[in-house]
């Protein structure tokens, strides 16, 4: 070692080439195995990016959460306005009658009605003849013989106290008003009316008059006399937005739309209420959006990454002891145990793995069993059923290596059955299995996504990249939140394709026999 | 040669029963609750048995009364006169439920086996004679992200441009919407225009395994000395690779495709869910889930016969392709 850092620092300075005899081992630089493993290893680049898009992966999963502002299970709100019915206003366009004698009934008032309105100021009903008498704009009079019975009118009049006016004030008031009279005298008093219909008894409000009825949506909103007021002022102006502001002095906004079917205006308030931010686009707080639940995507997507790379590594650990267990036991024992070993092997590679996962999911979704036990279970049962490939090639191996020269040398110099198998044979099963495991892992990753997928796998409150492509099996947020699933998807692909290039790359690394 | 197919078989047949005797204990192992939940949900559909009536069948049918070593050979007894029983979710016989969809299924598979072999192969060829070329970077690299791809991932992405966007295929379904409407010829066409997306993602999926391995052997092959021989003789680089070459690479090929032409029947489990198409896959894959016993139990018995057969079948042929290859 010292040597060759000898001759590389003197390579490095440059200047000084030292002068070695042809034979001198300090001008071979020596290198050991592991080194030039890493050499071929580096010198491949598809490999290297595999490498790379690997580590990228691991800070991404493992550091991102730690950075990450949020937590997995964090739900986001927001605030959405939502436009609710807080008044109407709706314009009177049918009369109302007021009887001053019983003989004014029902029918005298359509009979009265069809003559207004045919223009004619007489009309016959049951023998009798009845006047009717133009009075104002949309009000008359009906008469029999010479006395008033009543009047038909379509403005409103109202009392600032909320009794019903007495018949005369009620005349009088109409006969100004639709008159565009600007006052009205009753019993020795002068009424007047302002702009907007307002009736005042020196200066004092005493009620008022018009063609509209406003009327609050909900029983618990009361409507003040001044909002009235300043409703009808902006319906007349023909606005159709309405700013109010009240005695505390809180502004508020409502949308005026009008239905001409119903001859009413809506007064439409904006309340806010509180809802789930799902499938928000990505914004600067949310980077990729948020999913169906109003949760962080790329807060999930990190710890989705945790979650399929700890679960991938985990089975692959769990079937690669059992692996090279039972491997190393059958491949150097032989005879009846490595048979026996290998019928084992036999039968659990019949075994088809993904209906029997899909199985005990099912089963597991049934019973209800809690998410954090799911993964466990998830991971033991893909870990146990995928050792007997790893067993397959550890027993290969094994007899190969078992009848080279080295080990008849161990077993010459007395060393222990224990020994020979895990300091002699083991270590030069290790590369293989390196590369084994390494294919493996992507292998893993998939099926573990795919079980997800399909709701069999880890569930929420868990992410995982196939969990979270599980929201295109909602065929609008396939075709409408590419933010849901395609980022997963490409992480998944990436992390994948990723261990298959450094597999491969190993591969070629350790095996000289190959050219690379 | 005879002696020793007939050893492979009595081996798998062995096999065979150490598997399924595995599956239908872990079957039974699976706690009764479950058994009980299925009972419970069967008995509150309208007009169906009550729950005990519904317990007592349950157990009955399967032998969950008796030990099961006692239920397995009941079980196997009936299976093999190829009695799988009513299945719970569709309420039909098993093996009637199956004749049913299998053919779909295995239309399916075995055209996308033709195309898989046909791209992959020539692929793999021309990334061996141009090893470490472009060419092979670029068709390798190909391969293992077609082996990279989750099924799901990649038919959700067809379906988003492909039935979305662009709207040329449907999402689901084997059959379009006016399908009755349709004469003989049409109704053909309709189904394989809804064949499709899935034939596209099957032989996507599964072209890189093939390709990856066409590369290897023919690899193997071109640094065979018979191949420097006749490079020496001056025979035409062509007929040094399709010749001399491709025919040596034929043997592990044709052992490996024969192993897997049980496979055609093993259905597409993903794709066939992801596309609604009711092959075995989607009808094993739904009968599953709903906890169908019966159904499932003949399901992974019958991927077991699948397996054990394609072994048989590639080291059968592995010995008669290979004229090297002498079998005492």
């Amino acid at each position: 070692m010292e040597d060759e850092n000898k001759v590389v620092e003197e390579v490095e300075s440059g200047s000084s080439e030292p002068q070695y005899s042809l034979n001198d081992d300090r001008r071979v630089k020596v290198l050991s195995p592991g080194r030039l493993v890493a050499k071929r290893f580096f010198r491949n680049r598809i490999a290297v990016i595999g490498m790379v898009i690997l580590i990228f992966m691991f800070a991404f999963s493992f550091l991102g959460g730690v950075i990450s502002p949020y937590r997995q299970d964090e739900y986001f709100y927001k605030i959405e306005a939502v436009r609710k019915a807080y008044a109407t206003v709706t314009k009177n366009v049918q009369y109302r009658y007021t009887a001053l004698s019983p003989e004014y009934n029902a029918v005298i008032q359509a009979q009265s009605l069809n003559a207004n309105n045919q223009g004619k100021d007489s009309f016959s009903y049951g023998g009798k003849t009845y006047g009717v008498v133009y009075e104002g704009r949309e009000f008359y009079s009906v008469t029999l013989g010479n006395e008033m019975i009543g009047f038909a009118y379509q403005d409103i009049v109202n009392t600032a106290s909320g009794v019903n006016p007495a018949n005369d004030y009620l005349y009088a008031a109409l006969k100004a008003y639709s008159n565009e009279e600007s006052s009205f005298e009753y019993e020795g008093k002068t009424y007047e009316f302002d702009d907007i219909g307002n009736i005042l008894l020196n200066g004092e409000l005493q009620g008022f008059v018009g063609r509209y009825i406003v009327s609050a949506s909900s029983p618990d909103v009361v409507l003040t006399q001044d909002f009235k007021d300043r409703l009808l002022e902006t319906i007349e102006e023909g606005k159709d937005v309405f700013k109010y502001t009240d005695e505390s002095g809180t502004e508020a906004e409502y949308d005026l739309t009008f239905d001409p079917s119903k001859n009413s205006w809506s007064v439409l308030q904006y309340t806010e209420t509180t809802v789930f931010d799902r499938y928000s686009p990505p914004s600067k707080e949310h980077w990729l959006g948020t999913d169906g639940k109003g949760m962080d995507m790329m807060t999930r997507l990190m710890y989705g990454g945790r979650v399929s790379l700890v679960i991938g590594f985990i089975v692959e650990i769990i079937s690669t002891i059992i692996g090279v267990i039972m491997g190393g036991i059958s491949g150097y024992f032989g005879g009846w145990v490595d048979n026996l070993i290998m019928r084992i092997v036999d039968v659990f590679y019949c075994v088809p793995s993904l209906p029997l996962i899909i199985i005990l999911g099912a089963a597991m979704d049934h019973m209800h069993v809690e998410s954090q036990l799911r993964m466990l279970y998830l991971m033991l049962i893909l870990g146990f059923l995928g050792w007997p490939g790893m067993a397959r090639m550890v027993r290969g191996l094994i007899l190969s290596l078992r009848e080279q020269e080295f080990m008849t040398a161990a077993e010459a110099t007395g060393l222990s059955v224990n020994r020979r198998i895990f300091k002699h044979l083991v270590p030069n099963v290790i590369p293989q299995l390196i590369v084994s495991m390494t294919m493996g892992l992507g292998g893993t990753i998939i099926t573990e996504a795919t079980l997800s997928f399909l709701g069999l796998g880890v569930k929420f409150p868990f992410a995982s990249w196939g969990n979270i492509i599980n929201d295109v099996n909602n065929t609008f947020v396939l075709t409408h939140y590419w933010f849901i699933w395609i980022p997963a998807g490409v992480l998944l692909l990436l992390t994948v394709l990723a261990f298959n290039l450094v597999g491969d790359g190993l591969r070629d690394a350790f095996d000289p026999k190959m050219k690379r | 040669m005879r002696k020793y197919v007939i050893k492979r078989l009595l081996l798998s047949v062995l096999i065979l029963v150490l598997v399924t005797l595995l599956i239908y204990g872990l079957m039974r192992a699976l706690p009764t609750s479950y058994i009980e939940a299925i009972a419970r949900q069967k008995s509150q559909q309208p007009g169906s048995r009550s729950y005990e009536e519904w317990m007592e069948l349950l157990t009955a049918s399967y032998g969950f009364d008796k030990g099961i070593l006692a239920g397995y050979l009941s079980w196997a007894k009936e299976a093999l006169k190829l009695n799988f029983g009513d299945s719970w979710f569709y309420t039909v016989p098993v093996t009637e439920k199956f004749n049913s969809v299998i053919w779909t299924s295995f239309t399916m598979s075995a055209i996308s086996m033709f195309f898989e072999i046909a791209i992959a192969i020539p692929l793999g060829i021309i990334a061996a004679t141009h090893q470490y070329q472009r060419a092979d970077n670029i068709i390798s690299v190909i391969a293992i992200a077609g082996i990279s791809l989750p099924t799901f991932f990649f038919a959700s992405l067809l379906k988003l441009v492909f039935s979305v966007k662009l709207g040329w295929f449907d999402l689901y379904g084997m059959i379009g919407r006016n399908y009755e409407q349709l004469d003989a010829f049409g109704k053909f066409l309709d189904k394989a225009h809804h064949m499709v997306l899935p034939i596209v993602t099957l032989v996507v999926i599964s072209i890189g395994g093939l390709m990856r391995y066409t590369r290897t052997n023919m690899l193997e092959v071109m640094n065979a000395d018979y191949i420097r021989t006749a490079r020496a003789k001056g025979v035409s680089e062509k007929k040094v690779i399709y010749h001399h070459a491709f025919r040596n690479t034929l043997i592990p090929l044709v052992t490996i495709i024969g192993g897997s032409l049980p496979g055609l029947f093993s259905g597409a489990q993903i794709t066939e869910t992801l596309y609604g198409i009711q092959g075995i896959g989607l009808t094993s894959f739904n009968a599953m889930v709903a906890g169908d016993i019966p159904f499932s139990m003949f399901y992974l018995t019958f991927m077991a016969v699948l397996t054990l057969l394609g072994n048989l079948i590639a080291d059968i042929l592995y010995a008669v392709v290979d004229p090297r290859v002498r079998i005492a």
